[in-house]
């Protein structure tokens, strides 16, 4: 009961303090609410995700349809993957026709476009009628005639179309599709990714949850000489606590409500707004019920657990508050047990199967508490540290002092920052070790060709006529262009015997020559191209390309009823050469041909493939050769080369963690300089007097600057050194290698323009408490 | 106090009977204790004696003969200095300066400068106690103390003076 | 224009805060050595005069001289560098810095002069012992008493030997006994080292202290010597 009386007698306290009280109370509640925004954000990532997941697979074929052979009929529908990119963003879409009168529809869309006509996203809508999507209007010169609804979308501003055709034949690389909604469950995230995402969890949130308990703090010298009143009249140590708590009670109230009101305005507003080509509907963000109420029951309660914690180092006298520095001093060994603990939780754990079924909770557990240990290590670090420091400057004399007198505040703020750092290290280290054994595997060289975009329409002259027209795109250098099928010995084979196959290449002679070693060649040449020094697939060449004999073209034959014989004799004078590597670090073997000495034509299921090597100082190279692709056939895929690729996606996965590493160390920033303002306002008369005394303007400057710096410094430290050794153990866990020690310079620098910018923010209040109106007491 | 120097004062505004300056003393400075006329005859006379004041004329409209006297420069003079002078600093010295203040205020001098003088004054002796107090024992120090006490004592006096002088002049000014 | 002799003197200031006049005419002076009390009601514009002397204000019009120098001619930064070589101050309270501790706070001025620790940590328990407080040495501020503080201040506004100490109620927040042996210990170290000093105090037994009294009313200084 008299709980319940002394919180509500807090509670009145905060709500009626007068205009300062109601300050502080606002300044706790915007800070709690921000953090409660960004956690319902947090928790409603999960849903996000299942809801887009979901629509995705709604509007993909029907699972039966996709690895059988499907019947034509009323509803089929024959459809080509016409995916593309502009200027970086992906376009999705299909061209589709219908079958016959009742065709499938996919989702959000109520009318299937007639030949010609475009069912196109709202986003792919505008940016089509704008001056910015003249380039993609000219390689999508559909009519938009309906706009494909929300459920039909991943997202609000996805770029996605359905375009009807009459042309489209299976032939000519149409597909089927019997129906759409893939049922088959989804793929659960593999072990190392539940891992990640932990990871990535705790080292975003972890600095809010800080932010939260240093809210819950802001203007706590004010409420203590508050309360120290109240004990002058009587009021005894107990209940000023609890008053305290009441205060801090509703102000996280408040928090949780203006939180609320953050994420359900902000809510609003994200349908309009596009991060990293990511957006995302207001209905997907929903945080999951439990959570929600986790959060409503856990911010609260965690508020007042902070205030009675941070109350029992602060004794409220009557005449005043007491704090109790140095006679406590931190102790180190369950500060080091902690992070000790999470590293032998790891060790324990051991190599992780890529495949192989892993609980993830263990490791996520050991990397928690390795963080959550630098965490608490920091504190203690920070009171030893300085308590060593002596002499300098006056500048650093009196910021180290300070320190010395009362580090946990600094240390508060800043083990956020190491929290964070710290994790951010460990997973870029992560990442370029998994990105970097990726890269080194694939060997592709873009010097060669940036572009490789492959057409299921052949036509006589086809590569020829495709080289022609990507020659004559602006900003193209050259260009590579070959038809390729996959050709059989013909005969029947037995049940488990594997029917011997090659690829065929034809192409020009000067085409030739790049793929294979070839010194001589005439137009009606031939050529049987081996692997490089393996003679075991060379062999295997051989059983199908045998000079002077036959091979059968159509690679159904034998295997579909209804494909058809066509056969083409391999001259005999044809030349047996090596192979070389092709400019998208492929190496090509089996037959090559010269156009003379067979007709593309003729080839049942070919694809004409092309290799574009652009100028890219012309600026929307990319879509010129993506607009010429499109023309040529508006099926024809256009692939930008691996490397570049990937170096992209993981670069932005890298910028990904850059920015929301920076998003926390700004939010931390932040905290550090409403405390370092509180604590200058404080002190107003003191810098009036030191002004008074001649003090520079940049010795006091300096004397803030080095205040930060200090225990962000050692922050810094101990979050690379953390954050380098859960790096390199989580790697080894993956059994990778470390290939970039160095990535944390980055998050180092962020923390020096932290310390920066807390400075020069609470540069100019300092200007202005340096003026000498501190001294007039009259 | 000063009767003499009061009733000159007083006198500076314009020419006045005796009755009318017993009753204007006694309005302004009396209080509980009212002047007798016989003491204002005798300082009168006593004034006329030396010059200071002069018979302006006399009147006798059916009553007794009544004189009226007016100040003369020397009297002028004779006011200007005693106000100029600071007194001795010395317990009980209010009646003195309160005089001399409305004095100063009812014949238009600055009372604020008569008040600073005191100031310097008392200053001035409080100076010479603090030096024999640290150059004194204990009971020289203590006997110091009690008479710096009550020098600050009237100190305050004359600042909370200074800054009614506003007020005071209009209540004494008619 | 200044009075002969003068070390510091000020000529018809002016400084108005807002609407207020703080300082309407103000003049006055003081001689190497001299120990001038400023005295007047509060808000009479004592303190601003003080700080216009001592170059932390500048006033809207009038001259304030040091030694020959006109300081409203000179910098911030010169003026800054005046203070902390030929200026010491002592104000009522909340002037030693908390962290710092009591001999570290007296030696602040050396150190702000560019002097070494040792160095300045030694001459500033010289000067501490002189000012009785040399014990409390190695305490922090909040852990010594009022009068044991206030003399600490004094320590710290002579230590760098200054021409003028300047001190706003010096004795504001102390009883009599302290508030009188930190009067006697501050005018006694001054006379000794020479130094002059600008004493502002609405107490007539701490004027008592001074050689000269200066009072303030109404933003106008009546200094006598001035009128001479």
């Amino acid at each position: 009961m008299t709980w319940l009386r002394d919180l509500g007698l807090g509670i009145r306290f905060a709500a009626g303090g007068g205009r300062e009280g109601w300050a502080r109370t606002a300044l706790t509640a915007v800070g709690v609410g921000l953090g409660v925004a960004l956690l319902l954000t947090a928790a409603s990532v999960p849903h996000l995700l299942t809801e887009r997941s979901s629509r995705d697979r709604a509007r993909a074929e029907v699972a039966a349809s996709r690895d059988a052979v499907v019947p034509k009929s009323d509803t089929t529908v024959l459809r080509v993957n016409a995916a593309t990119e502009y200027r970086g963003i992906g376009v999705e879409g299909f061209l589709m026709r219908a079958e016959g009168a009742h065709p499938v529809l996919p989702p959000g869309v109520e009318a299937f476009p007639g030949p010609g006509e475009m069912a196109a996203s709202p986003a792919l809508r505008e940016l089509l009628a704008s001056p910015e999507g003249a380039l993609l209007k000219e390689r999508l010169p559909y009519r938009v005639t309906s706009t494909i609804a929300d459920p039909g979308l991943r997202s609000p501003h996805e770029l996605y179309f359905y375009v009807g055709s009459d042309s489209l034949t299976p032939a000519t690389g149409g597909h089927r599709l019997a129906g759409y909604g893939d049922d088959t469950p989804a793929e659960p995230l593999t072990p190392v990714l539940v891992v990640l995402v932990i990871l990535i969890c705790v080292v975003l949130l972890s600095p809010v949850a800080i932010f939260i308990a240093t809210a819950v703090r802001f203007g706590g010298d004010r409420r203590d000489r508050r309360l120290a009143a109240l004990r002058l009249v009587g009021t005894d140590i107990r209940t000023t606590r609890r008053i305290a708590a009441g205060e801090a009670l509703f102000g996280s109230l408040l928090g949780l409500l203006a939180g609320l009101a953050f994420f359900l305005v902000g809510r609003r507003f994200i349908g309009h707004i596009e991060l990293w080509n990511h957006s995302a509907f207001p209905s997907d963000l929903t945080p999951a019920l439990w959570q929600a109420a986790l959060i409503a029951v856990a911010v609260p309660l965690s508020a007042v657990l902070v205030t009675l914690v941070a109350m029992r180092s602060v004794a409220v006298e009557p005449l005043g508050v007491m704090r109790h520095t140095g006679s406590r001093r931190r102790r180190l060994w369950w500060r080091l047990l902690v992070p000790a603990l999470g590293l032998a939780v790891l060790g324990l754990t051991g190599k992780v199967e890529e495949d192989a079924p892993v609980d993830p909770y263990p490791i996520a557990a050991g990397a928690v508490l390795v963080l959550f240990g630098l965490a608490l290590l920091l504190p203690w670090l920070i009171e030893a540290g300085v308590s060593r420091l002596h002499g300098g400057a006056p500048a650093w004399q009196l910021a180290v002092r300070r320190l010395q007198l009362n580090s946990g505040a600094a240390s508060r703020a800043v083990s956020g920052i190491t929290v964070a750092v710290a994790g951010a290290v460990a997973l870029q280290m992560l990442f370029a070790a998994v990105g970097d054994e990726f890269e080194s595997m694939t060997g592709q060289d873009p010097s060669r060709a940036q572009f490789h975009t492959f057409s299921e329409k052949v036509t006589g002259d086809a590569a020829a006529r495709t080289i022609e027209k990507f020659r004559a795109t602006e900003g193209v250098e050259r260009v590579i262009g070959t038809v390729e099928t996959y050709v059989i010995k013909p005969g029947t084979f037995g049940e488990d015997e594997v029917t011997p196959t090659t690829s065929l290449t034809v192409g020009d002679c000067a085409t030739l020559k790049e793929l294979a070693e070839i010194s001589s060649c005439e137009e009606g040449d031939s050529f049987v191209v081996h692997p490089r020094g393996d003679k075991e697939l060379s062999d295997w060449v051989d059983e199908t390309a045998r000079k002077g004999e036959e091979v059968e073209l159509n690679p159904a034959f034998g295997w579909d009823p209804k494909a058809k014989s066509v056969r083409w004799t391999l001259p005999a004078d044809a030349a047996t050469v090596t192979t070389s590597r092709d400019p998208i670090g492929l190496e090509h073997s089996g037959i090559m041909a010269t156009v003379g000495a067979i007709d593309p034509r003729i080839l049942p299921s070919a694809q004409t493939v092309a290799q574009i090597k652009v100028d890219e100082g012309v600026e929307d190279v990319a879509e010129y050769v993506r607009n010429t692709a499109a023309r040529i056939d508006p099926g024809m895929r256009v692939a930008t080369l691996a490397s570049t690729e990937r170096d992209r996606q993981y670069a932005s996965v890298q910028t990904g963690l850059r920015l929301g590493a920076a998003a926390t160390l700004l939010l931390i920033a932040s905290s550090m300089l409403i405390s370092q303002l509180e604590q200058l306002r404080e002190r107003k008369r003191l810098l009036s007097v030191l002004v008074a005394f001649g003090t520079r303007r940049v010795t006091l400057g300096w004397s803030v600057l080095w205040q930060t710096a200090v225990p962000v410094t050692a922050g810094l430290l101990v979050a690379i050194a953390g954050g380098l050794g859960l790096g390199a153990v989580m790697t080894w866990m993956l059994d990778k290698t470390v290939t970039q020690w160095w990535l944390f310079l980055p998050m180092a620098g962020a923390g020096g323009a932290l310390i920066v910018l807390v400075t020069l923010l609470s540069l100019p209040l300092l200007w202005r408490l340096m003026r000498p109106d501190g001294l007039r007491t009259e | 106090m000063s009767i003499g120097h009061t009733l000159l004062g007083l006198l500076e505004s314009g020419p006045r009977h005796g009755y009318d300056l017993k009753r204007t003393f006694d309005e302004k400075f009396g209080h509980d204790r009212p002047l007798h006329y016989g003491q204002v005859y005798a300082t009168m006379s006593r004034l006329l004696k030396n010059g200071l004041v002069e018979v302006d004329g006399v009147e006798s409209d059916g009553g007794p003969e009544r004189k009226r006297y007016a100040i003369t420069d020397a009297g002028i003079t004779d006011v200007a200095a005693w106000l100029a002078q600071p007194e001795k600093p010395e317990p009980y010295l209010q009646s003195t300066l309160y005089t001399k203040v409305v004095l100063a205020l009812l014949t238009g001098r600055d009372a604020a400068d008569l008040l600073d003088a005191q100031r310097s004054e008392h200053l001035r002796l409080m100076r010479i106690l603090t030096d024999r107090k640290r150059q004194g024992d204990l009971a020289d120090q203590l006997i110091c103390d009690h008479a710096l006490f009550h020098l600050e004592a009237d100190l305050r006096w004359l600042e909370l003076t200074a800054a009614r002088l506003g007020r005071l002049a209009e209540v004494v000014l008619p | 224009m200044t009075p002969a002799g003068s070390l510091l003197a000020a000529h018809d200031l002016h400084k108005t805060y807002g609407s207020t006049p703080a300082l309407d005419g103000a003049s006055f002076s003081v001689h190497p050595g001299e120990v001038v009390a400023v005295m007047g009601p509060s808000g009479s514009g004592k303190s601003t005069l003080l700080h216009c002397l001592a170059g932390i204000v500048t006033p809207d019009s009038g001259t304030v001289t040091y030694g020959g120098r006109e300081l409203s001619a000179m910098s911030d930064a010169g003026r800054s560098a005046l203070r902390r070589t030929d200026f010491g101050f002592v104000f009522q309270f909340g002037q030693l810095v908390p962290e710092l501790t009591c001999v570290e706070n007296v030696a602040l001025p050396l150190r702000l002069n560019g002097v070494k620790r040792k160095e300045a940590e030694g001459t500033a328990l010289e000067w501490m012992a002189r000012l009785e407080v040399d014990d409390v040495a190695a305490k922090r501020p909040g852990e010594v008493s009022g009068g044991q503080g206030q003399r600490v201040a004094v320590a710290r506004a002579l230590v760098a030997t200054p021409k003028v100490v300047f001190a706003d109620e010096p004795t504001g927040a102390l009883d009599s006994l302290n508030g009188e042996r930190v009067m006697e210990l501050l005018t006694e170290s001054a006379r000794t080292a020479g130094t002059a000093v600008v004493l502002v105090t609405h107490e007539a037994r701490v004027a008592a202290y001074s050689d000269r009294d200066v009072v303030v009313r109404d933003g106008r200084c009546r200094d006598l010597e001035y009128a001479v």
